[in-house]
């Protein structure tokens, strides 16, 4: 260890003084979820010149906010991190210097939301309900196939789901019922959340009281729901962190239509850096393939470019959804909180 | 002659002055620059924010049931912490060194990790449950606690229960027990001895301690939030809601006036009070002594017992699980993957890295608030007038929400000579905000029952400003200090409050560590996540002793 730092430290004193007249920093401010394996980034560094400083702040909404408040002066060059729930409130308060990355072009166009490239798609993910496999085996109980399923007498008492107004997987689910049930009509996402509750739906404040406390299939847990709100990668994640490695997978997503929400992470570059240049090779270096192959085990998130190859456990373990509810993130944001105060009202009060 | 103590005074009061200068800078600027932007967005003062709240039936509720349940939680709190006060200073006995130590390190802990301890134990599935369940062959759980006021109410005994004990226990030691003694002669007894002269003596340190668990349940944050569940909520986490999640500014300063200005009350009350309270109490150190009839045996060792099934089960319980989790019986695997970087990521902290960090900023913040507070105490133990007003002041970071304070560091630290933002100096800096209140309280009692004749026969004597604070002072506050300082130590290594919406550079604290791994499924993040926290314990079991050993290096026997 003590051998391989002082290593690099000779390295890195080579380079800058090989640069010595230009040593370029970028500072990337991200939540704090943010991870990479350091390989990578040093060979970016190495080959590009470039410093890269990260500042973790957060999570993704405290991101937000404190950037939004830091409008014109910002914290750093680059933001990493915000999703489609809350980009419009990033947009709105003109943050980011667009920017067209030459690399877009491996980039399906349904991750591209913003026409101006404002901000560049990165990786996306899918909250998705996750369900304890050994359960309903053992009570011989079908699996969930739609959302309507939930509001079943069957399972009553199974479900466990985060708060939209505090938890980000939460407000995903939330939304998803939101698309699946709509807002008008006889049978609303309110009716659907009504029903929800009389069949005694758990709802927790955040993703690790919900996934750890409450959910029977996330390993050491004393939890008693075998059904909880997730993401599509947990289950691989359920496998790669465990110890002995099962022969099955403890845990699945349920990945049928209209279950599934899609998050969408993007990066953009901060009015106010003080190296336009540098800041958009970083945004490049984010789409590359190093990188985007970086991300899945590294954040347990799927990586944008079609270029990058998955690990073994994400083809074996996670389910994508094929049509997940992929919202528009104006809607969202004209809409948030109007459906989370109704959502209070109609759950909490 | 004349200029001479002129000068000398000038000097005291200059630095005196340090610690309002600390809290103006770190404090009221961040905080009013945010009120100004929240509530003047354009200039112009908008306060529609609080006419939502005094129309909304909803705040209206969320405010009685805020202060309702603080006032239950300091009632049980300091009621039960009462009779092991006494324990602790009247009796000497094995362990107590350790056993005080062990109580406070649930002030430490992520709320989260103890929800996981308390479900293991008194949840559905639960330890007593299936105990319970066995024991009288029941088809159900008869412990059913799960999201209830009750449940909120003994978690905030549960972490609240060290800082009454060693508040008040501290102050006991130093009552002298003449009065006690003469009070038996004359006739009290049961009682009365209880109620008039035992009780009365420590009335000063009773009080500061309710104070301070009430501005501590008041703003309870993570307890109310995952254990109460979301049919609770306190004006913190509605703060916390508006403005983190919805930026709402406008909303979440209107609601954050309301809790500053209702403690700002509160304290001025309290304020008073003590004054009223101050005794020339001949203070003076009492040795404690070993238990002797069955009376005193049953009362020392009824207070471990229930300090045992309190404090400890929900530890024990934590740390157990650190070595089981993963039901392949007792592993110590955990604790070895905690320094295995597994897939080189930037993010991996080895565990010593992670202490020497943690205890590096609670070190900086503990030094910085021990001397700010001392100061703080000394200037407000002078008799001018405008101390009263300012004793409430030094209090309201307790009472601030750190998503408020957060906020406010990022659009008024913004520019130099100030330029803090993403200074890693800003992490004691606003540990230190949280802690001063911690030493001012312990120290004041001490500090207001020393008589000044005492200080003025020292000077005549020809004894000097600090051999006056050496010998005079320092033996009687010592006590206080060394409480003040070990709440400071474990404000900062918890990290509570503002440090959570502060920036932060790759060197993680050991509770940032525990978040991560909490922050991703499977066996193994869990698992390092309870064996990170039992470490977290293990380091600050041994600091507190380390703290409490110092006292007796500084000033001998007294």
């Amino acid at each position: 260890m003590k051998a391989f730092v002082l290593s690099l430290v000779i390295v890195t004193l080579i380079f800058s003084g090989a640069s010595a007249q230009q040593t370029r920093t970028v500072t990337i401010i991200a939540h704090d979820s943010f991870n990479y394996t350091e390989d990578v980034m040093n060979a970016f560094q190495a080959e590009s010149g470039i410093t890269i400083e990260v500042l973790r702040l957060g999570d993704a909404g405290s991101l937000v906010n404190q950037s939004v408040l830091s409008a014109g002066n910002p914290l750093g060059d680059v933001m990493y991190g915000v999703d489609n729930t809350f980009l419009s409130r990033a947009l709105d308060a003109d943050l980011f210097l667009p920017y067209e990355s030459p690399l877009l072009e491996n980039v399906d166009e349904s991750f591209i939301t913003d026409d101006q490239h404002r901000v560049t798609p990165i990786n996306y993910g899918d909250v998705c309900l996750n369900y304890d496999v050994g359960y309903f085996a053992s009570e011989n109980l079908p699996v969930p196939s739609s959302l309507a399923d939930l509001a079943d007498p069957a399972y009553t008492g199974l479900l466990a789901v985060q708060n939209p107004a505090t938890s980000s997987p939460g407000l995903a689910f939330l939304m998803t019922t939101v698309a699946a049930f709509g807002e008008e009509g006889d049978y609303t996402y309110l009716d659907f959340w009504r029903d929800l509750v009389a069949n005694d739906v758990y709802i927790s404040e955040d993703w690790t009281d919900a996934y750890y406390v409450r959910f029977s299939g996330s390993a050491g847990s004393e939890g008693d729901r075998p059904l909880v709100v997730s993401y599509a990668s947990s289950p691989p994640a359920e496998v790669i962190f465990a110890d002995p490695v099962p022969e099955t997978a403890p845990t699945a997503s349920i990945v049928a239509d209209d279950t599934c929400f899609r998050q969408i992470e993007y990066a953009g570059i901060l009015d106010g850096t003080d190296d336009l240049e540098a800041a958009q090779q970083v945004i490049d270096f984010l789409l590359s393939v190093e990188f985007q192959e970086d991300v899945p085990l590294q954040m347990f998130v799927f990586p944008v470019n079609a270029e990058a190859e998955l690990p073994e456990a994400f083809i074996e373990y996670a389910a994508i959804p094929e049509n997940p509810v992929i919202l528009d993130p104006a809607l969202i944001d004209a809409n948030r909180e109007t459906w989370i105060e109704a959502w209070t009202e109609v759950v909490l009060r | 002659m004349i200029r001479v103590a002129n000068v000398a005074q000038w000097v005291r009061a200059s630095i005196l002055l340090v610690p309002l200068l600390f809290l103006a800078i770190f404090f009221f600027y961040p905080l009013l620059s945010i009120f100004a932007v929240s509530l003047a967005p354009d200039g112009q003062l908008d306060l529609s924010g609080f006419t939502r709240l005094v129309t909304s039936a909803y705040y209206r509720e969320t405010f009685f049931f805020t202060v309702g349940q603080a006032a239950l939680s300091t009632i049980f709190t300091i009621g039960v912490a009462l009779p092991a006060a006494y324990v602790f200073a009247r009796y000497q006995f094995p362990g107590k060194s350790l056993l005080l130590s062990v109580s406070t390190l649930p002030f430490v802990l992520p709320t989260v990790v103890v929800a996981a301890a308390f479900n293991a134990l008194i949840g559905e599935r639960g330890v007593i449950n299936d105990v319970l369940m066995n024991l009288f062959a029941l088809d159900y759980a008869p412990i059913q606690l799960e999201r209830t006021l009750a449940l909120i109410l003994i978690a905030h005994v549960f972490y609240n229960f060290s800082l009454a004990l060693r508040m008040i226990s501290s102050y006991w030691a130093t009552q002298s027990p003449r009065m006690e003694e003469a009070a038996r002669v004359l006739g009290a007894h049961g009682w009365r001895l209880w109620w008039e002269i035992r009780l009365a003596a420590v009335r000063p340190a009773i009080l500061a301690a309710s104070v301070l668990v009430f501005i501590f349940t008041f703003t309870s944050f993570g307890v109310v939030l995952i254990l109460g569940g979301i049919q609770f909520a306190t004006l913190e986490v509605e703060i916390f809601r508006q403005a983190r999640n919805l930026l709402n500014l406008q909303t979440a300063a209107a609601l954050s006036l309301v809790q500053i200005g209702f403690m700002f009350i509160l304290m001025l009350v309290y304020t008073r009070l003590q004054r009223q309270n101050v005794t020339d109490l001949q203070a003076s150190t009492v040795i404690a002594r070993a238990p002797h009839t069955p009376a005193e045996k049953s009362l020392v060792y009824g207070t471990i017992a229930f300090m045992a099934i309190l404090l400890f089960t929900p530890l024990i319980a934590l740390v157990i699980r650190s070595f089981t989790v993963g039901g392949e019986g007792f592993t110590t695997r955990y604790y070895a993957l905690l320094s295995t970087n597994v897939r080189g990521s930037v993010l991996f902290a080895p565990p010593l890295e992670a202490i020497s960090t943690s205890l590096s900023f609670a070190t900086a913040s503990t030094l910085i608030s021990v001397v700010l507070g001392l100061l703080t105490a000394y200037m407000l133990t002078s008799r001018a007038k405008f101390t009263r007003w300012l004793d409430p002041l030094f209090m309201l970071p307790l009472a601030t929400s750190a998503v408020t304070l957060g906020f406010g560091f990022i659009i008024a630290l913004d520019e130099p000579p100030l330029n803090l933002r993403t200074s890693p100096l800003l992490i004691p800096l606003s540990h230190t905000l949280v802690a001063m209140p911690f030493v001012v309280r312990s120290v004041l009692p001490a500090l207001r029952g020393i008589t000044p004749s005492i200080r003025e026969a020292a000077q005549v004597m020809g004894a000097s400003p600090l051999q006056v604070l050496r010998l005079i002072d320092l033996p009687l506050i010592s006590r206080g200090l060394i409480v003040g300082a070990v709440f400071a130590f474990t404000v900062s290594m918890g990290e509570f409050g503002a440090s959570i919406f502060i920036a932060r550079p790759d060197t993680p604290t050991m509770p940032i560590v525990i978040y991560r791994l909490l922050g991703q499924p499977g066996a193994t993040n869990y698992g390092q996540a309870l064996a990170m926290s039992s470490l977290l314990m293990l380091v600050c079991a041994i600091s507190f002793i380390l703290i409490e050993r110092l006292r007796k290096l500084g000033i001998g026997e007294f």
